[in-house]
């Protein structure tokens, strides 16, 4: 079941050499042998998602185990397929399935098909083995809830779309898995939708995702236009002798669509209110995979970015501006679930920068993306081990001294703050390193933002951790009776607990032969060396979460202090996310369809009533020559014959 | 005797028959107008037929003379109900089929 130990142990034994893989003649070749069976990763978590919300009650009782073997099984088709690739030399790994044509217009053809290659591959195994394991941590996790059922079968679905998305072989594909997984974070967001908040969290993911996928469709659109093709490889091939200003507003489109999807600025305001879904849900959609999706769809877009230097500048601004954003807000929550959607937003910011850096920094993106998958899946369940025990309970406030009564949790939860803040030799501490590491060879400020959000990550992190397991107890006995967690819900936190120790240290180095060949990779040069670099920002870890310790160790108050700094108000309201939103585009829009619809009742109703009344009145007058004499008819009968007979005589003369 | 003649006679019946139908309100009298308008058009057509030597306006004449046995027999049956209810024969009295 352990994910990074079967994906590493191989890629250390690569031996193919970054530079002398040239990415454009990568292209993949059709499918045979292990790789036709592909279409089993999608059809699995079809079948089990099909069979639990179509059968209904009938599935109550197996439904369940059932969606869990189904994503097992396609984590196990994952890994015949990870080994059947590592069989295959680097330019022979990525395959198609062509499976059918989908729409066949005039010259316009979108095909279904599967791609699997490197990048894809690492997501096939994080989707499936994390997807896995929380699928077991929810048969814990949701044990009592009555709609159980109908819960996995909506997890199944996730997984399934999520699976589509990276396995598409065309940007239409790849859309339809977006909005999948749109749809499943729609659902599971609002699964407990007669809570008020998490119906209305629910719609609000829905449509700020929205604004995203117009990019994204957009996108797709531009794409049909230039290249006449909507396949990777189509619109890849053609890219490079594109305009410029058409490849930047494709760029621009789709890192709209990214924001959308990962909750970068400025479509950030819905992943805190998403913490509103179950805890395992926020693991596995809005930390592990789902939110990761926008550093796909940019990854995957290399090319794109290449011939547009504007949209990829865009794009580390974003990542630059959000990681910061999202470790600002994370410092000053409360909810621990909050903090920890705070830092997954800043975490993908990591990502998103590292993308936006070009070859230098994808495979770190996709590193990062990986480790990150690892650890803050880990620390989500720790969290929602914590509130299954503590009757729901959030606010951290009402923590502490949480290390004596669940001890496991503890552990599994110290190894991801051990994990994220980057302490060597533990996952962040390869992966974020190489980011930082990566972006100041490219910019300076992109660069230094990394580094001081290092250090916030650290503070905020280890704030949460001091909070929740250390100090005295700050919960009363009488509703809260902390007490460890069932072993179904331990076992996946021990995996992923140790994944997120070992995960950095076992896949640093084999990640960038194992992904060149189809991102491309450049080693960024430093003006100082890395040992150096290192030092620097281990420096700024430590400062960070001594002074987070050092503040929190003795405890906090239980309710929040009112006196604090301007930037810490903002910070508890999220930066005014939600204000801005509300100024900028929801009182306008408001105000525009207040607008529209005055000039719709006014205006153009007032044309078409008025036609319709004059004609009325008209008609009204007309209707009194019926007067029901039949000799007045018969009079203008013959009035009628006379002005005939004698228009025939005038036209005749 | 002319075509001439005759054409000039059928235009006089014809007129009386316009007459007759507008300015009498006896539903009868009306009845007897139409006819006299039929048979205006009837000796037109005749009196051409025999003018251009063949028998199509004769053949119309029966035609219209079929037409107008028949449209008798509907309107007089009309006419008999009418006055059966009302107890007249007034055209001007049934006006409610109106605006």
């Amino acid at each position: 079941m352990n994910l990074t130990n079967s994906l590493t142990s191989f890629l250390g034994s690569a031996t193919i050499e970054a530079s002398n893989v040239d990415p454009t003649v990568n292209l993949p070749v059709a499918a045979s042998g292990v790789f036709s069976f592909m279409w089993l990763l999608l059809a699995l978590p079809v079948l089990g998602s099909a069979l639990l919300l179509l059968l209904g009650k009938r599935a109550d009782k197996w439904g369940p185990i059932f969606a869990v073997l189904m994503v097992c099984g396609a984590f196990v088709v994952g890994l015949f397929l990870y080994f059947a690739m590592l069989a295959e030399s680097a330019n022979d790994r990525p395959v198609n399935l062509h499976m059918w044509d989908w729409i066949l217009v005039g010259n316009f053809e979108a095909p279904i098909g599967m791609q699997l290659d490197q990048l894809s591959m690492v997501f096939v195994l994080l989707i499936t083995g994390v997807g896995g394991l929380i699928h077991i941590y929810s048969l814990g996790y949701m044990k009592d809830d009555p709609d159980k059922r109908k819960f996995f079968g909506y997890l199944n679905l996730f997984i399934a779309a999520m699976l589509l998305l990276v396995t598409a072989d065309s940007y239409l594909l790849l859309y339809v898995g977006w909005e999948g997984v749109g749809l499943a974070s729609y659902l599971l967001v609002g699964f407990w939708q007669y809570k008020p908040a998490a119906a209305v969290a629910a719609k609000k993911a829905f449509v700020m995702n929205r604004v995203g996928d117009v990019g994204l469709s957009i996108a797709i659109m531009l794409m049909f236009v230039t290249f006449g093709s909507v396949t990777f490889t189509g619109v890849f091939d053609a890219a490079p002798g594109a305009s410029e200003s058409t490849m930047t507003w494709i760029g621009f489109a789709l890192l709209l669509a990214a924001c959308g999807k990962s909750a970068q600025l400025p479509l950030q305001a819905w992943l805190l209110d998403a913490m509103e879904g179950p805890t395992p849900v926020s693991a596995l959609i809005h930390a592990a995979t789902m939110v990761t999706a926008g550093v796909y769809l940019i990854v995957r877009s290399g090319p794109i970015f290449d011939a547009a230097p504007a949209a990829r500048d865009a794009v580390m601004v974003v990542g630059a501006a959000t990681l910061i954003f999202g470790a600002i807000i994370g410092a000053a929550k409360d909810g621990i679930k909050d903090v920890l959607a705070g830092s997954t937003m800043s975490q993908v910011g990591y990502m998103i920068l590292a993308a936006g850096l070009g070859p230098v920094g994808y495979v770190f993106a996709i590193f990062h993306l990986l480790t990150h998958g690892m650890f803050k899946a880990n620390l989500f369940l720790g969290a929602g081990s914590i509130m299954h025990s503590m009757h729901d309970q959030l606010n951290m406030r009402r923590f502490g001294a949480l290390r004596k009564v669940m001890f496991f949790t503890f552990l599994t939860f110290s190894s991801g703050w051990l994990a994220i803040m980057g302490v060597p030799p533990f996952s962040a501490f390869y992966s974020k390193d190489k980011i930082i590491e990566a972006s100041f060879s490219v910019n300076f400020w992109g660069g230094l933002a990394a580094l001081v959000g290092a250090g916030i990550t650290s503070f905020y992190m280890t704030r949460l951790w001091t909070m929740t397991f250390t100090g005295k107890a700050r919960w009363t006995e009488d509703n809260q009776h902390p007490h460890e967690s069932p072993k179904v819900m331990l076992f996946p936190m021990a995996v992923l607990g140790l994944a997120s120790l070992a995960a950095g240290f076992l896949l640093a180095g084999a990640i960038e032969t194992w992904l060149a060949p189809v991102t491309g990779f450049e080693e960024g040069h430093l003006p100082i060396s890395s040992l150096a670099m290192e030092s620097i920002s281990l420096t700024f870890v430590l400062v960070g979460g001594a002074i987070a310790y050092l503040q929190y160790r003795r405890g906090v108050p239980i309710t929040p202090p009112q006196h604090v700094s301007a930037l810490t108000v903002a910070a508890r309201d999220e930066l005014y996310g939600d204000a801005f939103n509300e100024a900028v585009f929801m009182r306008p829009g408001q105000w525009l369809t207040r607008s529209l619809v005055f000039v719709d009742s006014k205006a153009i109703d007032g044309i078409v009533n008025g036609t319709s009344a004059a004609v009325g009145g008209l008609s009204g007058r007309l209707r009194r020559i019926q007067t029901g004499f039949a000799r007045s008819y018969a009079l203008s009968m013959l009035a009628g014959a006379v002005l005939l007979i004698v228009a025939l005589i005038l036209v005749r003369m | 005797m002319t075509t001439e003649h005759y054409v000039v006679l059928s235009a006089i019946l014809f007129s009386i028959g316009v007459f007759g139908v507008l300015i009498r309100r006896n539903a009868i009298v009306v009845f007897m107008s139409v006819e006299l308008m039929l048979n205006a058009a009837n000796l037109a057509f005749v009196a051409f037929a025999r003018q251009h030597g063949n028998l199509t306006g004769q053949t119309i004449a029966f035609f219209v003379m079929v037409v107008a046995a028949a449209e008798v027999v509907v309107g007089l049956a009309i006419l008999v109900t009418i006055y059966r209810t009302r107890r007249s024969a007034s055209v001007d009295e049934p006006n409610l089929l109106k605006y």
